[in-house]
C-alpha cells in the first residue's frame, strides 16, 4: 500500500512495525504516484516533502499547567479537590453547605466552571467565602491554564481548601488534570447506579464518589451496593460516601475527608 | 466534545514545530490515540479538518493508529490486553487492574514540506 495517498491492490502488505517507532519511507515497491497532487508535482522549484519523527503528548500543555498549578498549591499548603459529575447532582449546594460548615475551621475558596452565567459563584460568595467564576463559553471543561488565572482573582490564602466546581460534564473533564489533589465524583440517587459503567473514565480518574440526595432514596430505585460494585469494578481503590447535603446525613464523613487532607497538605 | 480543545493543542503543537523546524507546509500527520486515552478518534478526524484550517497543517491528511492497552493483574500477576476500563481480567475476571499503557494520545511524525 501506498503510505502517501493509502491507495494500492489489496494483496499489499499493510504497513506495519514490530518495533517501537515509526520510520521513514525506506523499503522498495512498485513506485506509482500521482502527478495530479502538490507533493508529487515535478514542477522545478517545489520542495519535496520530507517525514519529520516528532514524540509529543498533545495533552503535555495542559500537563505542564497542571504541574505549575500544583507546585503552587503545595507551596501554599492548599488541599485541592476538583468536584465532576452530571449537571444537577447538586455540586453546588454540597459546596454551599461544606462552606458553612467548614469556613471558621480554615480558609477555604471554590474555583466555579459553567458555561454561562456567575450564578453559582455568586451562591458560594453568599456563604461569605471567595469565589471566582471561569465561564468556559462553549468549552465541555475547565484546563489547567484556566484554572491558574483563576487563583489571580482569589485571595493568596495559605494552609486551606480549594474547591474547583467543575463544567457539569460527566465525560471531558476526565481527560484535564488541573493539578488538584483529588477528583471527586459525584452521583446523586435520581441518576442511575450504572452511571460508573457508562462513563468509566470520570470514574477511573476520581479518587472518591459522593453518593449525594441520599434523602431520596426511598422514593428513587437508586441500589447503592450496585452503584458501589460498579464503580470498583472501574476503578478498586475508589472511596465511597453517601451523602446528603440538603439535610446533612452522611456529611461528617466528607468533612473528615477534606479535613484530613488539609492537615496532609498543610505547610509550616 | 473535549476533542476539539484537543485538535487546538494539536494545531498549536504543529505550528510551535513549524517554526522550530522551518517547514511551511504539513501533508500529513500520525497520531498514536490510546485504547484508555479520554478521546474518541472519530471526533478527532472530525475535528481536525476543522481546526487546521488556515494553519500549516491545511488540508492535511491525519493518520491515527490506534494502540491497545495492556495492565497489570494483582490476582494473574500477569500482563494482559485491556480495552476498556472495567473490562476485568480476560483470564481470572479480577477487577484489581493496574494500567501500563494505551492512555496517550501523541504525535509521532509527520510529513512537512
Amino acid at each position: 500500500m501506498c503510505s502517501i495517498c493509502g491507495c494500492g491492490d489489496n494483496t499489499a502488505k499493510p504497513h506495519t512495525h514490530d518495533h517501537g517507532h515509526p520510520h521513514t519511507h525506506d523499503h522498495d515497491h512498485d513506485h506509482h504516484h500521482h502527478h495530479d497532487t502538490p507533493q508529487h508535482a515535478h514542477a522545478p522549484g517545489l520542495t519535496p516533502t520530507r517525514m519529520v519523527q516528532i514524540e509529543q503528548d498533545i495533552m503535555a500543555k495542559n500537563q505542564a499547567y497542571a504541574d505549575a498549578n500544583r507546585k503552587t498549591f503545595a507551596a501554599r499548603g492548599l488541599f485541592v479537590v476538583n468536584l465532576v459529575s452530571s449537571p444537577g447532582s447538586g455540586k453546588t449546594s454540597l459546596l454551599v453547605k461544606t462552606a458553612e460548615a467548614l469556613k471558621s475551621r480554615l480558609p477555604l475558596a471554590v474555583i466555579e466552571g459553567d458555561q454561562q452565567t456567575g450564578l453559582d459563584a455568586a451562591r458560594i460568595k453568599a456563604t461569605g467565602i471567595p469565589a471566582h467564576q471561569i465561564n468556559t463559553g462553549k468549552g465541555c471543561h475547565l484546563d489547567a491554564h484556566a484554572v491558574g488565572h483563576a487563583l489571580d482573582h482569589l485571595p493568596a490564602f495559605k494552609n486551606g481548601i480549594l474547591f474547583i466546581e467543575n463544567v457539569g460534564n460527566l465525560v471531558c473533564p476526565a481527560g484535564f488534570d488541573l493539578g488538584e489533589a483529588h477528583k471527586a465524583v459525584i452521583l446523586s440517587t435520581t441518576e442511575g447506579e450504572d452511571k460508573p459503567l457508562k462513563y468509566p473514565d470520570m470514574f477511573y480518574a476520581s479518587d472518591l464518589m459522593i453518593l449525594n440526595k441520599s434523602d431520596l432514596l426511598p422514593y428513587v430505585d437508586f441500589n447503592v451496593e450496585k452503584a458501589q460494585t460498579y464503580a470498583t469494578q472501574i476503578h478498586p481503590t475508589l472511596t465511597t460516601l453517601t451523602l446528603s447535603a440538603r439535610t446533612g446525613e452522611g456529611m461528617e464523613a466528607w468533612y473528615n475527608w477534606l479535613l484530613e487532607g488539609a492537615a496532609r497538605a498543610k505547610v509550616g | 466534545m473535549h476533542e476539539m480543545a484537543l485538535c487546538e493543542g494539536l494545531v498549536q503543537a504543529l505550528e510551535e514545530t513549524a517554526a522550530a523546524q522551518g517547514f511551511t507546509k504539513i501533508h500529513a500527520v500520525w497520531l498514536e490515540i490510546g485504547a484508555l486515552a479520554t478521546v474518541e478518534p472519530g471526533a478527532m478526524r472530525f475535528n481536525f479538518d476543522i481546526v487546521t484550517h488556515g494553519t500549516v497543517a491545511a488540508g492535511a491528511r491525519l493518520e491515527i493508529a490506534e494502540i491497545p492497552a495492556r495492565a497489570w493483574c494483582m490476582q494473574c500477576s500477569a500482563e494482559i490486553a485491556v480495552n476498556s476500563h472495567g473490562a476485568g481480567c480476560p483470564n481470572c475476571g479480577s477487577y484489581q487492574l493496574q494500567i501500563l499503557d494505551g492512555q496517550q494520545i501523541r504525535i509521532k511524525q509527520l510529513e512537512v514540506a
